[in-house]
């Protein structure tokens, strides 16, 4: 049995705001039956934006439905502006709380808030299916999994698989997700870059060269000295056939800079000395 | 929680039989003694261990309870089969299952498979049924073992294991067969004299006897290794002092088994055709999922199309019925039921699959509150479904048919 919370189980039970709304201002959906889990959010907003009236239908399991209510309840009263900022995290909250494993229950409910939202907007809705899919057993697109991984801080394939079910049947998209986790996780280190100390970054810096730079000159005879770290400007020594080679300041811009702004930050400027 | 707990759940587990309990209760306390003791204290214990591989033997229906290994479980005995016919077999490189086993039989083959080993996984039809055929032409010289379930936990579907040993028998009479009957017990005639099968593996917890202990018939000649290596207990095969309660307890479990077939055979299974033809009769949006004939006499697995398991099943607690699902929600894993999806069970009704089973210990009384209770929490949920138009098609071609 899941371990579930009393208002996941009151949610449930007694879910709140079932049913469809006749003309409604805005409907989303989420999931689809073949992955188990469904959700159509109607919403009546008012001419100020505002949110009068809140239903749902879910298929799916007991915090499907519970994720659902309790979202139908938030909504109410809320303008667009304010549900738009609703994260799964605020609707597992709104719940105490939801087992990890369910966590993809509360993506599913800002899903279906996102889709309503466009939907009301007038947005292309179209372009959400013209999305690349990365799970293709549950359907799940490169911006939702994005956005799950970034919302939630996800570091790992489990966690992802939780909250988005992506990777959860045949297995074949694991190598594509853990590629996503790794290029969110890298890019979040290199803004962290400018919280560093210079002590770190001068550690950092002189990492990059060792490991992605000077290999690479050396092979041509060349070689690279790092000098000093100011700020974002990385300042550096050729050597070697480097120091004569026609070339260099190509080598320095297209090759040194481009290296380490892939690596630390896009910011970093690097200067001969 | 209600108070009163409705249990239709024994394909998970079994309650003990009090009977069972019983026989047990002296193994602890009272005659504690290990029964490869030479005193005669121990000796009596020895006796009754001997006594229980009888009763188990004739359980089987084997011709020597020298062809029985007690086992910690159905999984022990379907590993210490399957693992130890891999190992006396190092040159063959070929393997036969099915889709639908339990996964003690299934993730071991997948566990194999990544070793290296060629691994046949048998199709089942929309009724769970295996064709013959496709294992006729599976089997080659190359083939180690063939492991099939007499009959499967989720559906109840009952396979041909004699059929299917003899036919793999006729092929290449090395192959080994290994059967599954774990969900059988007790529920159908098991009889392995004059059959093909060489191994069979079978679990008390799932006869009224206590979790963790169960048997494997091993036909005298099949060469198996030793699964745990250590004394002399078991015939060497599986060392370790013998879990003595719990080996009386099944033996004795196995001994009301046998005579209570008739009763499973009737009784149970007109209850289990009141339960389902009783919701199939009241609820629109349910169909049986296997064969309806085909089956053990105490289970029925229905598919309540467009409203979701683990829902049900949460809902039915509350009233006091245990059931289980094939719903993926319920698994912890995101996958439905592997056994549903290789028959090709419709989506709409795979993911809201519930399972009845029952057992000897089911009354009317239970059955008819079932009844009485179930449609009203299915018409509940029916509402929160997104799919209305699809379940008003349902409910007018249900009414029409009426």
């Amino acid at each position: 049995m899941w371990d579930y919370t009393e208002k996941v189980m009151d949610h449930y039970k007694n879910p709140r705001n079932v049913g469809e709304i006749e003309n409604p201002s805005a409907v989303g959906e989420a999931g689809s039956l073949v992955c188990g889990d469904a959700l159509k959010l109607y919403l009546k907003i008012d001419e100020n934006g505002k949110i009068t009236d809140a239903k749902f239908q879910t298929f799916g399991c007991g915090s499907a439905v519970a994720s659902s209510s309790v979202l139908t309840e938030m909504l109410k009263g809320m303008t667009i502006d304010e549900a738009a900022k609703i994260t799964n995290q605020d609707i597992a909250d709104a719940l105490g709380g939801l087992p990890p494993q369910k966590m993809h229950c509360s993506v599913m409910g800002h899903e279906a808030l996102e889709a309503a939202i466009a939907n009301y907007k007038g947005e292309d809705s179209v372009a959400h299916c013209d999305e690349k899919i990365i799970c293709n057993c549950y359907h799940v697109t490169e911006s939702v999994l994005r956005e799950a991984i970034e919302q939630n801080n996800l570091t790992d394939l489990e966690d992802v698989m939780n909250y988005t079910k992506a990777g959860g049947a045949c297995g074949q998209c694991h190598v594509a997700i853990q590629k996503i986790i790794d290029e969110i996780k890298n890019k979040k280190e290199k803004v962290d870059i400018k919280n560093m100390s210079v002590t770190q970054l001068i550690l950092k810096v002189n990492n990059v060269i060792e490991k992605h730079i000077a290999p690479e000159l050396r092979k041509d005879g060349g070689d690279i000295e790092l000098v000093d770290v100011k700020d974002n400007k990385v300042f550096v020594s050729l050597k070697g056939m480097c120091k004569s080679c026609k070339f260099s300041s190509n080598t320095l811009t297209n090759f040194v800079e481009a290296s380490l702004k892939e690596h630390i930050s896009p910011d970093i400027e690097v200067v001969e000395v | 929680m209600t108070e009163k707990v409705v249990y239709l759940d024994n394909n998970a587990t079994t309650m003990v039989d009090p009977q069972v309990f019983e026989e047990m209760k002296p193994y602890f306390c009272e005659l504690y003694g290990n029964p490869s003791s030479m005193h005669a204290f121990g000796g009596q214990v020895s006796k009754a261990v001997e006594k229980a591989r009888e009763q188990v033997k004739d359980f089987f229906g084997a011709n020597d309870a020298k062809e029985i290994i007690f086992t910690g479980s159905g999984s022990e005995g379907d590993n210490m089969a399957i693992r130890g016919i891999i190992e006396a077999n190092k040159n063959k490189k070929h393997i036969i299952t099915t889709k639908v086993e339990h996964p003690a039989v299934l993730n071991l083959f997948k566990y194999y498979e990544k070793q290296g080993y060629d691994v046949t996984y048998l199709n089942v039809d929309s009724v769970g049924n295996i064709d013959l055929n496709e294992l006729k032409n599976a089997v080659n010289d190359d083939t180690a073992l063939v492991s099939m379930m007499y009959a499967n936990n989720e559906t109840g579907v009952i396979l041909p294991v004699e059929k299917a040993a003899k036919l793999v028998k006729q092929i290449n009479p090395k192959t080994k067969f290994h059967v599954d009957a774990v969900q059988a017990a007790g529920k159908i005639s098991i009889d392995v004299k004059n059959t093909d099968i060489d191994l069979m593996s079978i679990a008390g917890h799932k006869i009224h006897a206590p979790k963790g202990v169960g048997a494997l018939y091993v036909k005298t000649g099949t060469l198996l290794p030793a699964f745990i290596i250590g004394g002399h207990q078991e015939r060497g095969k599986r060392a370790g002092t013998e879990n003595v309660p719990y080996i009386v307890g099944l033996g004795k479990a196995c001994e009301i088994a046998q005579k209570s077939l008739d009763y499973e055979i009737h009784e149970v299974k007109r209850l289990r055709d009141k339960l389902e033809n009783g919701i199939l009769e009241r609820v629109y949006n349910a169909r049986v999922n296997g064969h309806s004939q085909n089956r053990v006499p105490n289970t029925t697995n229905i598919g309540f199309q467009y409203i979701e398991g683990e829902l049900i099943l949460l809902h039915l607690s509350d009233l006091g019925i245990c059931a289980s699902s094939g719903s993926a929600c319920t698994s912890g894993s995101l996958e439905p039921s592997h056994v549903l999806k290789s028959m090709g069970v419709p989506f709409e009704s795979l993911h809201g699959s519930i399972r009845f089973s029952l057992s000897r210990f089911t009354t009317e009384e239970e059955i008819d509150y079932v009844l009485k209770v179930l449609p009203d929490v299915i018409f509940k949920l029916n509402k929160i479904s997104p799919y209305q138009r699809e379940l008003k098609e349902l409910e007018a071609k249900f009414k029409r048919n009426v």
